[in-house]
C-alpha cells in the first residue's frame, strides 16, 4: 500500500516542484541582485546547459565538441549533461520545462519532432534565434533532406540539425565467402536477401541470414518511403495534426509477411522492440550474416566485429514494386532551444550553433560517428580529405538519402506522439511473429491503434 | 484489567506530537493522490499548456481498451505466480536452514544478499542470463530441445519476469520464515515426535499452522510487492513485451505516463490501482485473516 502511494506521489510531483522552484528562483534572484549591486563588473562566463542522449563513445565525442567551443572563446561555457536514452531525455526536458528548470538546449530525436513543433510556447525556433542574434544563417548551406524534415510549412528551420542518420545494410563478408557467395556483392533486392539467407543457412556458414534493429523505423517507415508508398495522409503528417496513418500499404504488408515467413524458416531473427538491442550482438557474434541498422551504428559495428570483415550496402528493395527505390528517410536528432532563459544565454547558444555549423567541426563529428554530414560544405570537405575513398562504405548513407527526387512519401514521417505509435507498431509486429495475427491483420490494427493516438494528439493541440 | 491512566491536561500536546507524521502524510501522500484524481479527469498536452476537463473519458477509454484488460489479467497471473514461487522457495530454504545448528547463520547471510540488489540491476541480470542470443539459460535449454525466446513467446516472457521478481523477494520472505520457525515451541514438536508423528506430519500439523500469522503477513506483502513494486524488474527484462504479454497495471502507468506522456490516462490508471489496493486490503483482512491463528 505504501508503495502505491509512493507511485502516486511521484506521478504528480512535477506539479509540486512548481511552487518549490518559484521559491528557489526568488531566492536566486535576490542573491543575484545582491551580487550585482555589490560587485564591480567582475568577469563571468555565461553557462549554457545542453541536455543530450549520447552515451559511450558518442557521448565522449559530444563532450569534445562542447570543449572545442569553450576553448574557442571566453564569454560562454557550454555544459553537456547526459540524460539517458532519447525518450528519457525528451521526457526529462518536458518535466523540467513544467518545473521551470529547463536547459537552454536539448537534443530531441526525430520521433519527438512532431511533439516539439506543436509546443510552440516552449520552443525558441532556431531560425528566429539566429536572426535575432545577428549570427550568419544560411538555410541552403544545409543538406536538403536533413533540414527539410525540421522545417515548418513556410520552410523555416525550427531546430538545429546535429546528428542525423539513415539506416543502411551491413553484412559479414567472411560468412558470405564460406557460403559460396561473392563477398563483394551485397544483395540488392529482398528476393536476393532471401536467396542469400537460404544459402548461408543451408551451407551452415551461419545460423541465420538476417537480423535487424528498428522494425518501426527501418521496416515500416523507410520501407514505405523507399517504395514511394504513403505512411500517412497529409504528406506523411507534414501537413498538420489531422493526418491519418496508412502504413498498412502494399509494400509493408508484403514485407512483414516475408519477415514472418523467414522467421519461421530460421532465415530471420528478431532482435527486440524499439532499437532492437539483441540484433547487433547476433550480427557481431556471427550468428546472423546480415544486419540492418542506423548509419550511426557503423563505428560500433566495426569496433565489435573483430573476427570478420564487414561490408556496407544500401537498403534492399522489392524490384517487383518499384524499379528505382526512392531516397531513405532521416533518423537521429536535432538541438532544440527552449524558452525561458536570459538574453545572454541565447546569445551564447547562437554563437555555439555557428560554431557547430563550421565544416571542420561537422566533418569531424560525421566521420567519427557515422552520422550524416549536416552541411554541403562538410560533405565536400570530407571528399577533399579523401575520407570516403579511404573508408569504403562511409558514404553509402549520404548517397542513399540524397538519391533521386524526394516525393511526398519519401520526405520523412512527422507525427505527434510518434513514440507511442511506434510502441503500438512494435507490439503488433510481435503479435504477428507469435502467430496471433497475419501481417495484414497486425498492420491494420497497428494503424487503428496509431490513429487513436494521433486523434488524442490532435485534440490536445487544437 | 485495570491499570493506572496517565492524564495529560494539555489539549494541544497530542496534536503537536502527531503533527510531524500528519504533515508528512498530507504533503507526500494525500496531496499527490488528490492531484492524481484531478489529473485523471483531464486531458493535457505534455508541456502543460492546455488542459481540458473531460469527465470520465480517460476511464471509459481504459475499459474499452483491450490492452488495459490484458494488463489486468497479466497482473493477476504475475502476482499469483510471484507470491507462490517466492514464498514456496523461501519456506523450503527456511525449513532447511532451521535444521542446521551451526552453519545456519552463514546460509542466512548468503540468502539475504539478493534483497540488497537494486530492482533494475536484478532485471538486467536475468535479462542477461536468459538472453536468447548470448544467455546461458537458452543455451542449456536448447540441449533439451526447448527453443527459449522471450522476445517472441509471451509465455516465456511471463515465466522470466516471474522468476526475476521472485528471486529478489525470496530473501525477504526467507528472513521472516526463519524468525517464525524459531518461535515455534520445540516442546510441541518433541511431543509430536514422541507420539510417533514423522517429519512431514509434524510440519503440516504443528509448524505450518503456527506459522500462519507470518504466512498471512507475507502473503499481503508479496501480493503488494508483485502488483506495485516490480516496475524496475519488468523494465529491465522485457519492458512489458512481447506484444504486451508482460505489461502489468503498474508498468502501464509508467509506460503511458512517462514514456507516452499521456498524463490523464496514466493518472486514471493510478487512481484505479489505488482502488484495487484498498479493495485487496479489505478482502485480505476481512476474509483471510479470520483463518489465521495467532
Amino acid at each position: 500500500m505504501l508503495s502505491s502511494a509512493t507511485k502516486l506521489g511521484t506521478k504528480s510531483s512535477q506539479r509540486n516542484n512548481m511552487g518549490v522552484s518559484m521559491f528557489k528562483n526568488a531566492l536566486l534572484l535576490s542573491a543575484g541582485l545582491v551580487a550585482v549591486m555589490g560587485a564591480t563588473p567582475a568577469y563571468a562566463q555565461t553557462e549554457i546547459t545542453w541536455w543530450h542522449a549520447m552515451s559511450a563513445e558518442l557521448g565522449e565525442k559530444l563532450e569534445e565538441v562542447a570543449q572545442g567551443f569553450n576553448e574557442s572563446q571566453t564569454e560562454y561555457k557550454v555544459t553537456p549533461v547526459f540524460k539517458g536514452t532519447y525518450p528519457e531525455t525528451l521526457n526529462a526536458a518536458i518535466s523540467a520545462f513544467r518545473a521551470n528548470e529547463q536547459p537552454a538546449i536539448v537534443q530531441v530525436y526525430e520521433v519527438g519532432t512532431g511533439t516539439m513543433m506543436a509546443a510552440q510556447g516552449a520552443v525558441y525556433p532556431v531560425h528566429q534565434l539566429m536572426t535575432d542574434k545577428g549570427e550568419p544563417w544560411e538555410p541552403s548551406a544545409f543538406l536538403q533532406p536533413v533540414v527539410g524534415y525540421y522545417s515548418d510549412t513556410e520552410g523555416n528551420i525550427l531546430s538545429m540539425p546535429f546528428n542525423s542518420s539513415t539506416p543502411i545494410f551491413y553484412y559479414n563478408k567472411d560468412v558470405f565467402e564460406k557460403a559460396g557467395l561473392d563477398p563483394e556483392v551485397a544483395p540488392k533486392t529482398w528476393a536476393e536477401v532471401e536467396e542469400f539467407s537460404r544459402k548461408i543457412v543451408d551451407s551452415g556458414a551461419a545460423k541465420c541470414g538476417l537480423t535487424t534493429a528498428w522494425i518501426t523505423w527501418i521496416h515500416t517507415e523507410n520501407m514505405s518511403a523507399l517504395h514511394d508508398q504513403p505512411f500517412g495522409t497529409l504528406e506523411n503528417g507534414f501537413g498538420g495534426a489531422a493526418s491519418e496513418l496508412t502504413f498498412n500499404n502494399e509494400a509493408v504488408v508484403k514485407h512483414w509477411g516475408n519477415l514472418k515467413k523467414w522467421a519461421d524458416e530460421g532465415l530471420f531473427q528478431y532482435g527486440g522492440p524499439v532499437g532492437g538491442n539483441d540484433s547487433q550482438p547476433k550480427f557481431v557474434a556471427q550468428e546472423c550474416a546480415m544486419f540492418m541498422n542506423s548509419s550511426a551504428g557503423r563505428a560500433g559495428v566495426i569496433r565489435n566485429a573483430v573476427d570478420f570483415e564487414v561490408g556496407f550496402a544500401p537498403l534492399p528493395y522489392y524490384d517487383d514494386l518499384i524499379d528505382e527505390p526512392k531516397n531513405s528517410i532521416i533518423g537521429g536528432a536535432t538541438l532544440w532551444v527552449l524558452n525561458g532563459k536570459s538574453d545572454e544565454v541565447y546569445s551564447g547558444v547562437a554563437k555555439f550553433f555557428t560554431y557547430l555549423s563550421q565544416p571542420e567541426v561537422q566533418a569531424d563529428w560525421h566521420q567519427f560517428t557515422g552520422y550524416l554530414p549536416i552541411t554541403t560544405a562538410a560533405y565536400e570537405l570530407g571528399q577533399e580529405q579523401g575520407y570516403y575513398a579511404e573508408n569504403p562504405g562511409s558514404d553509402i548513407a549520404i548517397e542513399q538519402i540524397m538519391r533521386g527526387t524526394p516525393t511526398a512519401n519519401s520526405k520523412g514521417v512527422r507525427f505527434g506522439n510518434l513514440t507511442q505509435v511506434r510502441d503500438a507498431v512494435d507490439a503488433e509486429f510481435e503479435a504477428m511473429l507469435a502467430g496471433q495475427k497475419t501481417a495484414q491483420e497486425a498492420l491494420d490494427s497497428a494503424v487503428e491503434r496509431g490513429n487513436q493516438i494521433l486523434r488524442d494528439f490532435e485534440a490536445n493541440n487544437s | 484489567m485495570q491499570s493506572k491512566r496517565t492524564i495529560f491536561p494539555n489539549k494541544l500536546l497530542p496534536y503537536a506530537l502527531l503533527a510531524p507524521q500528519l504533515i508528512i502524510t498530507i504533503i507526500f501522500f494525500l496531496w499527490p493522490a488528490a492531484q492524481a484524481v484531478r489529473s485523471s479527469f483531464e486531458r493535457e498536452d505534455p508541456f502543460g499548456f492546455r488542459t481540458t476537463f473531460i469527465w470520465f473519458q480517460n476511464y471509459t477509454r481504459l475499459f474499452a481498451d483491450p490492452g488495459y484488460l490484458r494488463a489486468a489479467s497479466n497482473t493477476a497471473v504475475f502476482a499469483v505466480g510471484v507470491t507462490i514461487l517466492s514464498m514456496g522457495v523461501a519456506l523450503l530454504l527456511a525449513v532447511a536452514v532451521n535444521r542446521l545448528l551451526r552453519s545456519g547463520k552463514f546460509y542466512t547471510t548468503l540468502l539475504v544478499w539478493p534483497y540488497a540488489v537494486a530492482p533494475i540491476v536484478a532485471g538486467i541480470l536475468w535479462w542477461f542470463m536468459f538472453n536468447p542470443t548470448i544467455g546461458i539459460v537458452p543455451y542449456l535449454l536448447d540441449a533439451f530441445g526447448y527453443r527459449w525466446n522471450h522476445r517472441v513467446n509471451g509465455n516465456d516472457a511471463m515465466i522470466l519476469v516471474i522468476i526475476a521478481a521472485s528471486w529478489k523477494q525470496i530473501s525477504y520472505n526467507f528472513l521472516f520464515f526463519v524468525a517464525g520457525l524459531q518461535s515455534v515451541p520445540k516442546s510441541l514438536i518433541e511431543a509430536a515426535a514422541i507420539d510417533g508423528a514423522g517429519p512431514f506430519k509434524r510440519f503440516w500439523t504443528i509448524v505450518f499452522p503456527l506459522l500462519s500469522p507470518t504466512t498471512f503477513f507475507l502473503m499481503i506483502v508479496n501480493i503488494n510487492y508483485a502488483m506495485f513494486d516490480t516496475f524496475g524488474i519488468i523494465d529491465g527484462t522485457t519492458a512489458g513485451g512481447p506484444a504486451g504479454a508482460t505489461n502489468t497495471l503498474v508498468y502501464k502507468v509508467y509506460a503511458d505516463g512517462f514514456v507516452g506522456l499521456n498524463i490523464g490516462s496514466s493518472a486514471a490508471q493510478s487512481v484505479l490501482l489505488m482502488l484495487i489496493v484498498i479493495a485487496l486490503t479489505v478482502v485480505q483482512f476481512r476474509w483471510v485473516e479470520r483463518r489465521v491463528q495467532y
